[in-house]
């Protein structure tokens, strides 16, 4: 079993990611202190979802790691979603 | 088809000496063989006790009218037949105990991938028995919710509903550690050469159980968290109150106690599918479709938890949904059903007792499956609610199903276990009186709750009493097949003829091993073709 | 029976466990939108009782916690045994800041009578109860995970300084990064449903 062959990312990307991730969390702030009502909303969700997806993607490893755990990730949230809107059938016609 | 293991003259794992002895040899071992008859006689000893509280619940319904208990007594007896049938029995059942003992031998491995998480997981599983065990003990009364807990009654009533709550919470949480081993083992450890599609049934459904114990138990954990949040603090959550919604309750409990029913079910169909095989000398009809419609009911088992909420006052559009979402689930366990009856056509049969086991779970698990469709559609549904037809239909679901299923594999997997064989005559006698004493148990109680006899009340209308007299005997007669079953085992595990290593003519890697297996399972890891 | 190693597998058995997580706070999250959805003004107004800035400020003290332990994953493969120490210490340190302005930030609410239970919150109205009621179950156990991270990453600062986590032996401390970015991941949601949607 290759229990060594692991891919060494340098510094320099995490540094990167972490920067857009701050100028990410510095638009969501700036975006809200606007109230746009639903649009408002939806923006913040947005960049909080493309805002985790890196954190997914590079500080988590899932582009380096084998693919497997990309599906398996994608697939619990593609649940999680699923059970969110079924619950909404009740909610939303009630 | 597989490369013939060496055999070696080294001890078998019941005899095998570590550095432990006496008692601290099982409960301190991290073998999976061990662990798994760990979990075994937990899980008998308590079904010895929540049988008693079922038997007690069937006296007292004997006749109208108070007859051994009041009605507090009798809620009190109810919820804790549910919370330790549901929680301490069906729920560990099959994976805990088949699981751990087949599922590495029947991949080829040595062991599970993580061997120490496993004893965590039996000891998690007694920390959280002991917790339910306090709350009987202790505080102002035992809890009288029903299993259910449904808010606002579980943080209104005096009952001493906080350790129960966390018993449920940890119990789930060494659901959880079992389904995570047994995922990271059919991914790891199979054998060289066992393909995805060359697995065995039963570590199949071992997979889809394990993946819905892995997302489905943590919503439970924390909606018993929030209860416990409501007790603690008045977070308001569930409380009408305070803004909350109880409905919400439901749903939350439901996402996780519908896909549980299929953590009960999926073994148990696991075992069945080794069982007819072997007895019918013939390989299982359709393998990939018997895969398929483990992973389908496994996927879609998740989403109908609404069936259980139809009276509740959910939108239309949620119970359309949830009705359309039901109907769906039963295709993949009807496909199943053909599967088994296809492998039957034409093989050359065997009568053991546990083929009179499999025969039976296929009777049972149709009039329950069936009698859930009726429940599916809304207008039967609102008829039905909350009676004595939602009673019998679940029992032959979960015991008549996952039930039946743990007889018969206790049959089937019993020479390689203990490497001794079971008394056939006597197991047979007690196969038929305990077949005869579930149907005339279960059986009334769908007639009595079509009349519209309610669950759950200690006293009924003088005109439910010719069932109830049925019901109750059929009882009886049902735990007099239990003695006779368990007595027989026992006996058998300790002076039973000695077992070759292959009784059946089964097909899987279990049978190439000697019986008992030795401590490693396998000298050589087999490679399959 | 001889030692068996798989950190492959035991980096899946971490990701399994990250999952059963996840769905552990998506069970609050339901909660959150169902309230949310049912108490659309009042979750609005009270919303705005919460410090934009202390949140903020805490977002980008996680986000960098979570650069430094990924960065010190980097550092022992590269075989440099005090820069990945170094960097293990600052995620330490970020988390600590974090949990001390969570106490202030809590303390300061508790000091106004808002806490579940209180009647000052309870004569709000219902919105504000569950909106509070949420707020403090939902960071109460995101911290409470912060803490459990802490005590993991203290651990492996443990192994890395006793050289039991090595260039070619490193699963545990991948595995406590993994589940520092989870907490990071968790925050990234909660950061936004309690401070901006105003």
């Amino acid at each position: 079993m290759e229990n060594s062959s692991h891919h060494i990312v340098p510094y320099r990307v995490y540094l990167i990611i972490l920067a857009i991730l701050i100028l990410m969390t510095g638009i969501s702030v700036a975006v809200t202190q606007i109230d746009l009502g639903v649009i408002t909303i939806a923006v913040a969700l947005l960049l909080a979802t493309v805002k985790s997806a890196f954190v997914l993607i590079y500080f988590m490893h899932l582009k380096f790691d084998n693919r497997m755990f990309s599906i398996m990730a994608v697939g619990v949230f593609l649940m999680i979603g699923v059970v969110i809107f079924v619950t909404f059938l009740d909610y939303l016609f009630r | 088809m597989i490369s013939e293991p060496k055999h070696a003259s080294e001890p078998s794992y019941l005899e095998y000496k570590g550095k432990h002895k006496g008692i601290l040899a099982w409960i301190l071992s991290t073998d999976h063989k061990r662990i798994g008859l760990l979990y075994l006689y937990t899980i008998m000893s308590f079904f010895v006790v929540g049988a008693t509280l079922g038997l007690l619940m069937k006296l007292e319904l004997i006749a109208p009218g108070k007859t051994i208990m009041e009605a507090q007594m009798y809620n009190v007896t109810f919820t804790l037949h549910g919370i330790i049938m549901i929680f301490v029995i069906v729920i560990p059942g099959l994976p805990a105990v088949f699981g751990n003992f087949f599922l590495p031998i029947m991949i080829g491995a040595k062991d599970v991938a993580f061997p120490r998480l496993n004893l965590l997981s039996w000891w998690v599983y007694i920390a959280g028995i002991i917790l339910v065990l306090i709350a009987l003990f202790t505080g102002d009364g035992p809890p009288d919710t029903g299993w259910t807990f449904y808010a606002p009654y579980s943080f209104k009533t005096a009952g001493n509903m906080l350790p129960a709550v966390f018993g449920a919470f940890v119990l789930g949480f060494s659901s959880i550690l079992t389904g995570l081993n047994f995922i990271v083992t059919i991914h790891r450890m199979r054998a060289p050469g066992m393909r995805w599609l060359k697995m065995p049934i039963f570590p199949w459904t071992l997979y889809g159980t394990a993946w819905i114990q892995l997302l489905a138990t943590p919503i439970i954990g924390i909606t018993l968290l929030m209860v416990a949040g409501e007790r603690l603090f008045n977070i308001g959550f569930f409380d009408p109150a305070l803004g909350g919604d109880p409905i919400l309750y439901q749903h939350l409990f439901w996402i996780y106690s519908h896909p549980a029913v299929y953590i009960m079910i999926l073994p148990a169909m696991g075992a069945i599918s080794e069982i007819i095989p072997t007895f019918a000398r013939k390989e299982i009809f359709g393998y990939k479709f018997v895969v398929g419609s483990t992973l389908a009911i496994a996927f879609v088992g998740y989403f109908v938890w609404g069936h259980h909420m139809f009276t509740s006052g959910m939108s239309g559009t949620a119970l359309f949904a949830f009705s359309i979402l039901t109907f769906l689930v039963a295709i993949p366990s009807a496909i199943k059903v053909f599967n088994w009856i296809s492998t039957l056509y034409k093989g050359s049969i065997r009568m053991e007792t546990p083929l009179y086991w499999a025969l039976s779970f296929i009777f049972v698990f149709m009039i329950g499956g069936l009698s859930g469709l009726m429940q599916g559609a809304v207008a039967i549904n609102v008829h039905v609610h909350d009676t004595h037809f939602i009673v019998a239909h679940f029992h032959f679901i979960v015991f008549g199903g996952t039930g039946f299923a743990f007889f018969g594999a206790m049959h089937y997997w019993f020479p390689k276990i203990w490497g001794r064989m079971y008394d056939a005559a006597w197991a047979n006698t007690g196969w038929i009186i305990f077949f005869i004493g579930f149907l005339s148990l279960y059986g009334p109680m769908f007639y009595l709750g079509l009349q519209g006899m309610p669950r759950r009340y200690y006293d009924y209308d003088e005109s439910f009493h010719g069932g109830n007299i049925l019901s109750s005997l059929g009882a009886i007669i049902m735990i007099a097949g239990a003695m006779v079953i368990i007595v027989n085992l026992i006996r058998s595990a300790r002076k039973g003829a000695p077992a070759v290593a292959d009784p059946w003519g089964g097909r899987g890697l279990e049978w190439k091993i000697p019986s008992p297996p030795p401590l490693e399972n396998f000298d050589e890891i087999p490679v399959i073709k | 029976m001889e030692v068996h190693r798989d950190d492959e597998g035991s980096k899946i058995g971490m990701w399994l466990f990250l999952f059963t997580e996840m769905v552990l706070f998506s069970g609050l999250f339901i909660v959150y939108s169902v309230y949310r959805y049912l108490n659309r003004e009042a979750f609005h107004q009270a919303a705005a009782h919460l410090d934009v800035a202390l949140g903020t400020i805490n977002t980008i003290i996680l986000l960098a916690s979570s650069a430094t332990i990924a960065m010190s994953i980097s550092a022992i493969q590269y075989q440099k045994k005090k820069q990945a120490l170094a960097l293990l210490t600052a995620t330490v340190v970020l988390g600590l800041v974090f949990l001390v302005n969570k106490y202030f930030e809590w303390g300061e609410k508790i000091g106004h009578g808002i806490y579940p239970g209180s009647e000052t919150l309870a004569s709000y109205g219902h919105g504000d109860v569950l909106f509070f009621g949420l707020y403090y179950f939902m960071t109460g156990l995101h911290a409470l995970h912060i803490v459990i991270g802490l005590v993991f990453i203290g651990f492996v600062i443990w192994y890395i300084a006793k050289d039991r986590i090595t260039h070619d032996n490193f699963s545990v401390h991948e595995n406590s990064g993994l589940y520092w970015h989870l907490v990071d991941l968790i925050w990234i949601f909660l950061f936004p449903l309690f401070y901006l949607i105003t």
